[in-house]
């Protein structure tokens, strides 16, 4: 009894020594992480530990701690409003039909993975990814002015073509494959980057065996290429699954107007309505917690089953 | 290489490969098209007579070139103090995130830092979860930052991804024993990440900073939740306000041009709309220009991102 306390005594003491060592070697690492750390407290973790207004009726002027506490009054408030359901359809409609354009990259990467000439390759490449480097509010301008009813070019094809000039800004049917289809036409290319380094590292010995045996170039694609690249595109899915209930908010409100609001009001923008315009902090200081706690729980869900589908994990 | 090329000179093309090497042309000549032509407007819509555009007359060339749009969006002061705010913010705001950036994440690919889990998890946890807008908002506003020169410096100082693209960088190509044989020769960790570090890591350093520099020339949300002050707005959120919600800017524009050459309200109504376009390309002109240059660093980091460290 007494040997054993002496002992563990023994053991922390060397331990001491030990930690004291490690903090020695390492004291000018932290030296290197002290300004990224106190930004890190005094920004993140200041605001996470702001959070708590959800839980409380926040006054200004009593401050965080002043004002007290309503439980999960605002919580229910949020599961209850009318346009709750809307909320999360709009949500939904959004990054699933953005889901569905996963493939698009990925042929657009095959596709141009069969082409042989250097300088065509180049250019698309070239072409293709220029969006991706414009800024939300010009693409969203783009949009704007090329879907304008008397003056945009789509409008004046459709009229050269005999049908009628439609204002697609102020249709909520619309909303979705605008902001869909905008957000394609930006960063196709970008998307496809990937999945073309991923198509550079298959064998091209495998390739051309499989070329002497008569394949075509289609099947290649298809039995050689395609798997090849597979991880890389499970990967991919998982994340946009994961993200699933996370749309972002800053092109959204670009595209937002009065007119389409019906289809184009999602959570973050409600919350961004409710808190910052109608400054109803805590409330949507709820509705932003709940949000956030519901994308974690996807993520957490949708990284066990990558791992249970292959060794990698998101993180 | 030119062995391969010459290899598939060789091997006939079968007819069923003719048709899958049609669509695929096909295809890519298509989408390159969708990419580019809207782009192709803008520039040309920007030159050509505002009446022409208005009325769809324009398609594949400028008609009857003409400067006036610009002419006339160069007359607006907020588009010029837009774009001197939007410089300062990209340079002293990239500063700042390399400030936070690159030390902490060579600080952490050292194998031997004690607490390195932890500290590490710490940062990652930031990624997930957040205070969200409010509490952020209210952070911000104690403080007193909202509206001031350097809310856009400080705000969003620190990408948490951005880091860890970096460490996984320092950790696969910064070997321990060049640091191991510095440190032998008496070299203090601070020396060996200034002096040995740095001037072997230009490769990150330069995507970290397009990354950074080219997130501060694009943002606006940060800037229309932290800055309402008008004088101090970026470019974008100018633009914002021009293209998007279609402020009278233009119009306001015109009628402080007294000249003769803009007659009458029709030609203004007409005019905006080009001047919407020559807007369009003036802001974007300079990324246009950086683009063919930065691409290669975005494919990087796109590159380093995806391993995993």
């Amino acid at each position: 009894m007494n040997g054993s306390v002496n002992l563990n005594a023994g053991l922390s003491r060397h331990k001491k020594g030990y930690v004291l060592r490690r903090l020695k070697e390492s004291w000018q690492w932290y030296l290197l992480l002290l300004p990224a750390l106190i930004y890190l407290f005094m920004f993140d973790y200041a605001a996470m530990y702001g959070v708590q207004i959800a839980f409380r009726n926040y006054r200004a002027s009593k401050g965080i701690w002043g004002s007290p506490w309503v439980g999960l009054q605002y919580f229910i408030r949020f599961i209850n409003y009318p346009n709750f359901w809307t909320l999360i359809k709009n949500t939904l409609s959004i990054t699933l039909y953005s889901l569905a354009t996963f493939p698009i990259p990925i042929i657009f990467a095959l596709f141009l993975n069969e082409v042989s000439q250097a300088k065509f390759k180049k250019t698309v490449q070239m072409v293709t990814y220029m969006p991706h480097f414009l800024s939300e509010v010009v693409v969203c301008a783009l949009v704007i002015l090329f879907l304008d009813r008397t003056t945009g070019p789509i409008n004046n094809l459709i009229a050269t073509l005999g049908g009628t000039r439609t204002n697609f800004m102020a249709q909520p049917s619309a909303f979705t494959t605008i902001y869909v289809m905008s957000g394609l036409w930006q960063n196709m290319g970008w998307s496809s980057v990937l999945y073309i380094s991923a198509l550079s590292s298959i064998s091209q010995e495998e390739v051309e065996a499989a070329k002497i045996d008569g394949a075509s170039r289609f099947q290649v694609l298809w039995h050689i290429n395609l798997p090849g690249i597979l991880p890389t595109v499970v990967i991919t899915f998982l994340m946009q699954v994961g993200r699933i209930m996370n749309v972002g908010f800053s092109k959204i409100f670009l595209l937002q107007n009065d007119l389409n609001l019906e289809a184009s009001r999602v959570i973050s923008t409600y919350v961004y309505e409710i808190g910052l315009i109608g400054a109803q902090f805590s409330y949507s200081a709820a509705i932003g917690l709940l949000n956030n706690v519901v994308n974690i729980l996807i993520l957490l869900i949708v990284n066990q089953i990558t791992k249970k589908l292959s060794e990698t994990s998101l993180f | 290489m030119t062995t391969i090329a010459k290899k598939k000179h060789r091997t006939p093309l079968s007819f069923n490969d003719k048709i899958f090497l049609f669509i695929v042309y096909a295809a890519l000549i298509l989408i390159t098209f969708l990419c580019f032509y809207p782009l192709y407007y803008t520039v040309i819509a920007s030159f050509s007579n505002a009446h022409d555009v208005y009325t769809g007359k324009v398609t594949f060339l400028p008609s009857r070139f003409t400067v006036k749009a610009y002419t006339a969006v160069f007359t607006n002061d907020s588009i010029w103090r837009g774009y001197a705010n939007t410089i300062f913010y990209t340079v002293f705001g990239t500063v700042f995130n390399l400030f936070l950036t690159i030390p902490a994440a060579y600080a952490l690919s050292k194998q031997r830092l004690y607490g390195r889990g932890l500290l590490t998890t710490l940062f990652l946890i930031t990624m997930y979860f957040g205070g969200g807008m409010i509490p952020t908002y209210l952070l911000y506003k104690s403080y007193h930052l909202i509206n001031t020169r350097w809310v856009l410096v400080v705000s969003g100082g620190l990408s948490v991804y951005n880091m860890v693209v970096s460490r996984t960088y320092f950790q696969n190509n910064i070997p321990e024993t060049l640091c191991e044989a510095a440190r032998i020769d008496g070299a203090n960790e601070l020396y060996i990440f200034w002096r040995l570090v740095i001037p072997l890591s230009t490769p990150i350093l330069a995507v970290i900073t397009l990354y950074y520099a080219v997130g501060h020339w694009g943002s606006y949300f940060n800037a229309m939740i932290y800055q309402t002050n008008q004088t101090l707005q970026p470019l974008q959120l100018v633009l914002r306000r021009i293209l998007i919600l279609n402020e009278n800017a233009m119009e306001e524009a015109l009628a402080a041009d007294n000249s003769a050459l803009i007659a009458d309200a029709v030609e203004k109504q007409h005019l905006a709309v080009t001047m919407k376009f020559s807007l369009v390309f003036i802001a974007s002109l300079p990324m246009l220009i950086a683009y063919p240059f930065i691409q290669r660093y975005f494919v990087k980091g796109i590159m380093i991102g995806s391993l995993k460290g």
